[in-house]
């Protein structure tokens, strides 16, 4: 029940984003996510809400850190 | 592009893996606080590729399991009453002293609804102007921030037939009081990913400044929790502990405050009893004065039955790592998915579940 997962924001109308991941489609309310998305963000959605929006800099220079010596560096 | 599959690179996995089968010369027993984390270890095949010195240990990470037999009577006698009851789907089967469930209440009439959401709970009010509904509020940090956001909706509109059952956890006391158990032996902890996304990193600074533990918040993909492991392996050999962020696409060092404020702002936090570690001081949520109007609790009294010990289930021994599964009596011969005897069994996310699942 604790299952969270990152979403694609494909519209917005108020308080509501309309999130999408592999073809599974959702509505989220956005009153407690960190900042407000915008249509092509991730975010994570727990029990009906957004909890935050991916930080997707920070992914993909996790992924590069990996990639490059595992990323061991990152985290010193 | 979705970033989660980069996070399962198997060359990548591969490459770590290599590193901590390298570095893995004397045991080391690390213990993940997540339902998703047990289920990803288990379904990502992470647990038998791991080096035999390693061990895993699931602990009090799934909020289903950790919810004490007092709350499970309570609701069941809520269900007993002219009321609605909305849940998470995963309560339903979780039994209480007498063996009732709410899966069985539903059977014999009682009204209640599966929800995905508090707020789809509060919709089911609106829509039932007549009706009382009472939202049974378990989870976590991730979990707690939704239902308190809920309620200032509520709190908004018209109708007085919404209320809650508070029975919400929160993650750092209960590591707290772990980590200060003589009898708990974990060298190493993984940190909730989503749980953290909340809280940020400082609520867990003590572990390792305290009590020598290192701890990594990790994500959910392959990669994520092998990193993890080898950065926890690391600091075990190095003796050189600390609380790392392994996860900052999701989690910012500061965590959500405006997630915080919406909780703290419904909520505060009193001391309240877990499954199998006892009351642990300031670990579980009230509401505070202005919303006790939605405290089902003050609403309809219920008298729920004295907790009995559940003969031979060892679940409070599996939570605090004492034990695992396998090494409880009534594992997979009484107690199995299908008829649960413990809420570790019941949940897909417990640990004996996942034992169940995976390892037979
Ligand atoms: S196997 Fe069943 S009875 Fe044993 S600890 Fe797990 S849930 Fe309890």
């Amino acid at each position: 029940m604790c299952l969270a997962v990152p979403m694609e924001v494909v519209s917005i109308e108020d308080n509501v984003a309309h999130v999408e991941v592999g073809g599974v489609k959702n509505s989220v309310r956005l009153d407690i996510v960190d900042q407000m998305p915008a249509v092509g963000d991730f975010v994570i959605v727990h029990a009906g809400f957004a909890l935050r929006c991916l930080d997707r800099q920070e992914g993909l220079e996790t992924l590069k850190l990996f990639q490059d010596g595992l990323g061991l560096e990152l985290v010193k | 592009m979705n970033l989660s599959n980069e996070f399962r690179d198997p060359d990548l996995c591969r490459r770590v893996l290599e590193q901590i089968q390298h570095l893995a010369d004397s045991p080391f027993r690390f213990m993940e606080v997540c339902g998703t984390h047990t289920v990803s270890i288990f379904q990502s095949g992470i647990k038998s590729l791991l080096p035999e010195n390693i061990s895993h240990l699931s602990g009090p990470g799934c909020p289903v399991c950790v919810t004490h037999d007092l709350e499970v009577n309570t609701f069941l006698a809520l269900a007993k009453m002219d009321i609605r009851l909305a849940t998470f789907g995963d309560l339903m089967r979780v039994p209480g002293s007498r063996g009732e469930s709410l899966k069985k209440a539903q059977a014999e009439g009682a009204k209640v609804d599966i929800v995905y959401s508090a707020f789809d709970a509060l919709q089911l009010a609106v829509n039932n102007p007549s009706q009382d509904v009472v939202f049974l509020a378990v989870g976590f940090e991730t979990t707690a921030p939704t239902v308190a956001a809920t309620l200032k909706v509520a709190a908004q509109q018209q109708g007085d037939n919404f209320f809650v059952l508070p029975m919400h956890k929160l993650v750092p006391p209960a590591l707290q009081a772990l980590a200060s158990d003589p009898e708990t032996r974990v060298d190493g902890l993984l940190l909730p990913g989503h749980v953290s996304t909340i809280t940020g990193i400082e609520p867990y600074m003590f572990l390792a400044g305290d009590h020598n533990i290192p701890a990594v918040i990790s994500g959910f993909e392959p990669l994520d929790i092998l990193q993890s492991v080898l950065i926890l392996l690391r600091m075990h050999r190095e003796k050189t502990p600390a609380v790392i962020n392994n996860y900052k696409r999701a989690v910012a060092d500061q965590g959500n405050p405006r997630a915080m404020e919406v909780m703290q702002e419904v909520f505060k936090p009193v001391d309240t009893a877990w499954r199998g570690l006892g009351n642990i001081p300031g670990s579980g949520l009230s509401l505070r004065k202005e919303y006790l109007g939605f405290d089902a609790r003050e609403k309809f009294q219920p008298a729920p039955v004295k907790p009995e010990a559940n003969p031979g289930c060892r679940c409070g021994q599996v939570l605090k790592g004492k034990i695992l599964p396998p090494q409880c009596p009534l594992f997979s011969c009484v107690c199995t998915p299908a008829a649960p005897v413990g809420p570790c069994m019941v949940s897909t996310e417990g640990s004996c579940a996942a034992f169940f699942k995976y390892s037979l």
